[in-house]
């Protein structure tokens, strides 16, 4: 069957499995559209920026384990999807981007919206394509697919020129086999390696598990808390790995790093010996690398080579697939109690109490989140901005499934908030979504509150409103004497108003006693509403190790006299 | 190359795609990891559709080893092997122009034979010499030049090989 490139393009994504595409359309990128109308089982989401195509795409794809895609057209489109590559890249999700591009023939002469997005994504992406033929449109989708779902996932670019969508036609032949000489797949670490492992976890008397988003993205969970619970092991989770074991599971010591649980940076000071699964050892979590678990002795997982003894010194390295990895480590691990080491993080836990949130007249955050993830009884997905609030819901939100705190970490994008949670919902449709905003945040991307409106996505849009851009204030706040320049918002919409504006239900909430009857009657409500927590402006986020610092120069909250 | 350089500096093959733009993702990674290349030369391989690149890498065995890991982590590339404690022959090629005058031209005939270099362009005032060797060499004949006056002087980079087995792909980043 002789096909245009566009079409070529659709049979490709439905061949993926790709029932879902987040995009807005332009000159060099309509021929795709031409063609998507003769393909329903192909649902395309029109968003209102191409950044929110991106981040749709990308919530999307950490809600389900599948691949997101996104489709803006060339030049100013392209660039408008940068951001969220970006963090896709930096949190290792699985997305594929298609952008148009200006015809063949253009390339090259600064045509009308004409940019090299190839050369702009190059080092943002883990690979990226310009597909100068229409031949070989059908093996760079299938490359692209491939690439992005498979190993340490990531986000994958085909720029198609408009010609190569509408012009000659060519005979579809859906390939059998990626062309991909240079990649490969890591599966099982080397035996003799995870023997090692195995023999400093059996040898360990205060072990400590950090678990990562491979630990989700590999589907390594229920190894992870096998191992846990074999060997009697507290498992502290990274901002991503939030999800991966449950948060009433009685070894999950919670997040660690910068605004991490006082008693698990503790515990990881005191550790002997470090088993870190699926994540990177990045700044936020270790501090100043010199003073990160001066005791400890470090096992390090991770699917990219590259990651390991790339910030710090790993005594083994495994280099492999997690779930294969914990499925050849298991079996050598003995069954241990750790009784000491237990009984000791409990004193610190009753020492520290970082859980806690303190009693105020005044509506605080941590509360308004407590409330929240108590009347959603931790199920659901959570998705964050980035900022004090996203901090507060990492430490105060509770979960039970996999997969289900979805926040931007490594790149720590604002605005995240809103697109990602109406890609995780529409990817999801049974789960109740909340999406945990900003107000900064929330202002950068609320235009696409009418794409979650037209789209049907049902979330729940909860505002954590201190007018102000709360992390930048705090950090002013002690670092800079209290010079709040250019974070204080005097003149922040009503967000009621902008509920109501796009034809969906506003509630705003000043009081304490307000909190749980507006989570209800959220939740009540068929589709999207919008709550505006007017929430205490310069409330700190604690325990707080500022950065590039140890768990020495930990700054931590008095511990509550009052408890909520 | 002193005994004491040679710690600082690796050398690195591997062996790419020949695609348009795994120079630029290559140079691009280099950058964005501010990673220091000494030399780069790039060439077709033996075999159809592959380059190989040699690069020569300053840096401590942190650096080169995580250089060697994001290398192989680039889709493009297909191996890569760090051969500076191999048993490897390495050859540079450069073309050195040189003032002459009338008086000079003899001594510096002299100097570019015991260096076994050629002499591929001669004009009234200048000559251009081709040396091949290793970068030792070249340093050293480009030193007895200089006072004759260099005009320009081009390298390529070096390019290396591991003496005797069949090929550099062996060890635990490929």
């Amino acid at each position: 069957m002789e096909l245009t490139g566009a079409e070529i393009v659709c049979e490709s994504l439905l061949k993926e499995g790709a029932n879902i595409v987040f995009g807005l359309p332009g000159g060099a990128v309509l021929p795709l559209y031409g063609a998507l109308s003769s393909y329903p089982d192909i649902r395309h989401i029109l968003v209102r920026h191409e950044q929110a195509a991106a981040m749709a795409a990308d919530g999307f794809a950490r809600a389900t384990g599948k691949v997101g895609v996104c489709v803006a057209t060339s030049g100013p489109g392209a660039t408008n999807l940068v951001t969220g590559i970006a963090a896709a890249q930096m949190d290792s999700v699985p997305m594929v981007a298609i952008t148009g591009q200006v015809p063949r023939a253009a390339i090259g002469r600064d045509a009308f919206q004409e940019t090299d997005v190839t050369g702009v994504t190059l080092p943002i992406t883990k690979h990226n394509m310009l597909v100068m033929d229409v031949k070989d449109v059908a093996q760079a989708i299938h490359d692209a697919f491939h690439i992005a779902r498979t190993g340490r996932p990531g986000p994958v670019l085909v720029d198609i020129p408009r010609d190569v969508l509408l012009g000659e036609k060519t005979e579809y032949i859906w390939p059998t086999e990626t062309k991909l000489p240079g990649y490969r797949i890591p599966g099982e670490a080397p035996d003799s390696q995870v023997a090692a492992a195995a023999e400093l976890i059996n040898k360990a008397e205060r072990p400590i598990i950090i678990s990562g988003h491979g630990v989700l993205i590999s589907h390594a969970y229920g190894l992870m808390t096998e191992l846990a619970e074999k060997a009697q092991i507290p498992v502290i989770t990274t901002l991503l790995g939030i999800s991966s074991i449950p948060s009433n599971h009685e070894l999950n010591l919670g997040m660690s790093g910068m605004h991490g649980m006082a008693y698990a940076n503790l515990a990881i000071d005191e550790a002997d010996l470090i088993i870190g699964l699926g994540m990177r050892f990045d700044d936020r979590v270790t501090g100043r690398i010199s003073d990160f678990a001066p005791n400890a002795k470090i096992v390090h997982v991770d699917i990219d080579a590259s990651e390991v003894d790339k910030n710090v010194k790993t005594t083994v390295g495994l280099v492999g697939d997690l779930k294969a990895v914990l499925g050849q480590m298991l079996p050598k691990i003995e069954a241990n109690v750790h009784i000491d080491w237990l009984r000791h993080i409990d004193e610190m836990k009753a020492q520290h109490p970082s859980h806690l949130v303190r009693k105020s007249d005044e509506l605080l955050p941590q509360y308004v989140l407590q409330r929240l993830t108590e009347v959603t009884q931790g199920r659901g997905i959570v998705v964050t901005g980035v900022g004090q609030h996203q901090m507060w819901a990492a430490q105060h939100c509770r979960f039970t499934e996999p997969n289900t705190f979805i926040t931007s970490g490594g790149l720590g994008t604002m605005g995240f908030e809103v697109p990602a949670a109406l890609g995780a919902q529409l990817g999801c449709p049974d789960s109740v979504v909340w999406s945990v905003c900003g107000d900064g945040g929330f202002q950068m991307t609320m235009c696409d509150i009418a794409t979650a409106v037209e789209s049907g996505a049902d979330v729940k849009f909860a505002i954590l409103n201190n007018t102000s851009l709360g992390m930048v204030h705090q950090l002013q706040d002690i670092f800079f004497e209290k010079d709040f320049v250019a974070s204080e918002y005097t003149a922040n919409p009503d967000f009621v108003k902008i509920a109501e504006a796009y034809g969906i239900r506003g509630i705003r909430v000043t009081r304490n006693d307000e909190v749980v009857d507006a989570v209800q009657q959220a939740m009540e409500t068929a589709g999207p509403v919008i709550v505006d927590f007017m929430v205490k402006q310069d409330e700190i986020v604690f325990p707080f190790i500022p950065s590039g610092q140890s768990v020495k120069e930990m700054l931590e909250e008095p511990a509550p006299t009052e408890t909520v | 190359m002193g005994q004491n350089n040679r710690a600082e500096q690796h050398t690195l093959i591997a062996l790419v795609e020949d695609k348009p733009g795994v120079l630029t993702r290559v140079a691009s990674m280099f950058r964005r990891r501010g990673f220091n290349i000494a030399s780069l030369a790039v060439g077709n391989s033996e075999q159809a559709g592959l380059s190989r690149m040699t690069f020569v890498v300053n840096g401590d065995d942190y650096t080169v080893s995580q250089v060697a890991k994001q290398l192989d982590k680039l889709i493009d590339v297909i191996e890569v092997a760090d051969i500076t404690n191999e048993p490897i022959v390495t050859r540079e090629l450069a073309l050195i122009k040189v003032k002459t005058t009338q008086i000079t031209r003899g001594e510096i005939i002299q100097i570019v034979n015991l260096f076994r270099a050629n002499i591929i362009d001669v004009s009234s005032e200048s000559m251009v010499i081709e040396i091949t060797g290793e970068q030792e060499k070249t340093n050293a004949l480009y030193g007895l030049l200089s006072p004759f006056g260099i005009i320009e002087m081009h390298r390529t980079g070096v390019v290396a090989m591991v003496r005797g087995r069949a090929n550099g792909h062996h060890n635990g980043h490929s």
